[in-house]
């Protein structure tokens, strides 16, 4: 029985969905802190997927199974902060300059749908699968 | 004369199987939508069928090769994903339907089974 085998793989890309909607919130979040210095500015956080194959018993030989979702890191986005001549900023430089993160919020929103979106395609499938193995369960009642 | 509840099952314990097989190939594919370069697989149901009833009853009997293909997506994705959703999703409830149609099956087959042991 490979039930198991779906939970993990549905599990595994929830659990992969829950991280890069944590990465877009905190991008959200830190979009207007404004820094002194462009090092020390927030940079965007993105997190890098990547599938890892399942071998089952049934399936070890054949090469044959499911894969999971496996976060392997998240990753900033290198942008180069933006430089905004704000003299009134309490951070602001000598020259009157602030550093803005380089996170650009039409794209962190599409990247939030795209996620909540993953998220319940893969809650959807563990519905499906529960139904199917409850069916399994009452096998041969009347 | 026995009742031998293999061969009263027929084919439907088997479809069942791979059924579930295929299951978590489709999930798989949902679960891997947006990782870069995953490439979508599927298995020819009715092939591996035909390949179930002569092969000795082998589920996935490595002899013969591991049935599973990939998918060809009807739209290339630039980060060689090939997992389309809506296919993807089409492809799951469909195959969770079957996979309740063979219970069905297998259901009036247990229930003529205990009419015919109980004499009825």
């Amino acid at each position: 029985m490979s039930f198991d085998a779906i939970y993990r793989i549905a599990g595994s890309a929830m659990n992969a969905q829950t991280v890069r909607l944590n990465t877009v919130a905190s991008n959200l979040a830190n979009a207007d802190s404004a820094s002194a210095s462009a090092a020390d500015t927030y940079q965007a956080r993105k997190p890098m997927f990547a599938a890892v194959y399942e071998n089952g018993e049934l399936t070890r030989g054949a090469g044959m199974g499911g894969a999971h979702v496996q976060v392997l890191d998240v990753v900033t986005s290198g942008r180069d902060p933006v430089r905004r001549y704000e003299p009134g900023n309490p951070v602001a430089d000598r020259d009157g300059y602030v550093y803005y993160p380089d996170v650009n919020q039409i794209e962190e929103m599409t990247d939030m749908m795209s996620a909540t979106r993953s998220f319940e395609t893969n809650v959807e499938v563990l519905n499906r699968v529960k139904s199917m193995q409850q069916g399994l369960l009452r096998l041969g009642e009347a | 004369m026995s009742i031998r509840i293999d061969e009263a099952l027929g084919v439907h314990s088997r479809a069942l199987a791979l059924r579930m097989e295929r299951s978590e190939i489709l999930s798989a594919n949902l679960a891997n939508e947006d990782t870069p370069g995953f490439q979508a697989r599927d298995i020819d149901f009715a092939a591996e069928m035909q390949r179930l009833d002569s092969d000795s009853h082998q589920l996935f009997a490595s002899t013969s090769g591991p049935g599973l293909k990939y998918r060809v997506p009807t739209q290339p994705a630039q980060d060689g994903n090939t997992v389309e959703l809506s296919v993807e999703q089409a492809q799951f409830s469909r195959n969770a339907m079957d996979f309740q149609t063979s219970l069905t099956f297998l259901n009036m087959k247990f229930r003529g089974l205990k009419q015919a042991i109980e004499g009825r």
